[in-house]
């Protein structure tokens, strides 16, 4: 029952700051709001038993992303209260439209769905028994060493790629 | 798991569709990239509940790769985001269209 309740809170906290996120004019309120989201998609992690991905969204979106983007936010200046704001056309109808369609085809579809597939091996006694640090760790250095490599390396190439973009003259 | 399945995936498509909304909807660039990022959670979230629901630690491992790559992807789109500013001067999607035929 506290499962739920916790459920409901987080879920609905994130659909409402998200809904803020794409309504609001200034653009600092979005970003807030975007970290206030996040937050809420962390709580729905670890209460998924992703304890790991719970602090990494904290630690990588909620820390590292939203920093990027206040950072440009606060060096382009680029509020919509400026010449070139957003007007209201056709598209304020259109996408809202689209949207719910997709929705109410993605909520017929949920709704007669069920899993038969054949259960894993990491249910949740046997990865409490280890930690979930412990076993995605475990799984990550041993099944997916060489993902794990490449992302490295992406990594290091979208970095240079920052730098470069970013810098006045080369 | 005492919260369904099914909960967590409607709530993903729900914020999956919030997230194209803002795409669709809005004209500012960094509105845009910040509606992108809304989608990837959603997708991550999805993998996440299945992960927990068949009792498997691919989702999860999945989920540490895409926000690593959507770290990456934040990095490289607001570079490109103030290097067109420069340019232009403004991040109005509607005036960047000088490749437009």
């Amino acid at each position: 029952m506290l499962e739920q309740a916790a459920f409901t809170v987080f879920a609905a906290g994130a659909v409402l700051c998200a809904l803020i996120v794409i309504t609001r004019r200034n653009l600092v309120y979005s970003a807030v709001f975007l970290v206030a989201c996040f937050c809420c998609i962390a709580g729905l992690y670890a209460l998924m038993n992703a304890q790991f991905l719970a602090a990494a969204q904290v630690i990588v979106y909620a820390g590292a992303v939203m920093v990027l983007f206040i950072f440009v936010i606060m060096l382009l200046r680029a509020d919509s209260t400026q010449a070139g704001a957003e007007v209201i056309n056709f598209q304020w109808i259109l996408g809202p439209l689209f949207a719910a369609a997709l929705l109410f085809q993605i909520v017929g579809v949920v709704k007669s769905f069920s899993t038969t597939a054949p259960l894993g091996e990491f249910s949740p006694e046997a990865v409490a028994a280890a930690g979930n640090v412990e076993t995605v760790g475990t799984v990550l250095f041993t099944q997916y060493i060489y993902p794990f490599e490449l992302i490295a390396v992406l990594l290091l190439s979208a970095m240079l790629g920052a730098v470069v973009l970013a810098k006045r003259k080369i | 798991m005492t919260v369904s399945l099914n909960s967590y995936l409607l709530l993903s498509a729900a914020l999956f569709l919030i997230g194209v909304t803002g795409v669709l909807t809005r004209r500012n660039a960094l509105i845009i990239f910040m509606s992108i990022e809304i989608m990837l959670n959603a997708a991550n979230l999805a993998l996440v509940a299945f992960a927990q629901s068949l009792h498997s630690m691919e989702g999860q491992i999945i989920v540490f790769f895409v926000m690593t790559v959507a770290a990456a992807e934040v990095a490289v789109g607001l570079a490109i985001i103030i290097g067109i500013y420069r340019r232009h001067e403004t991040v109005n999607v509607d005036e960047i269209n000088l490749m437009k035929w």
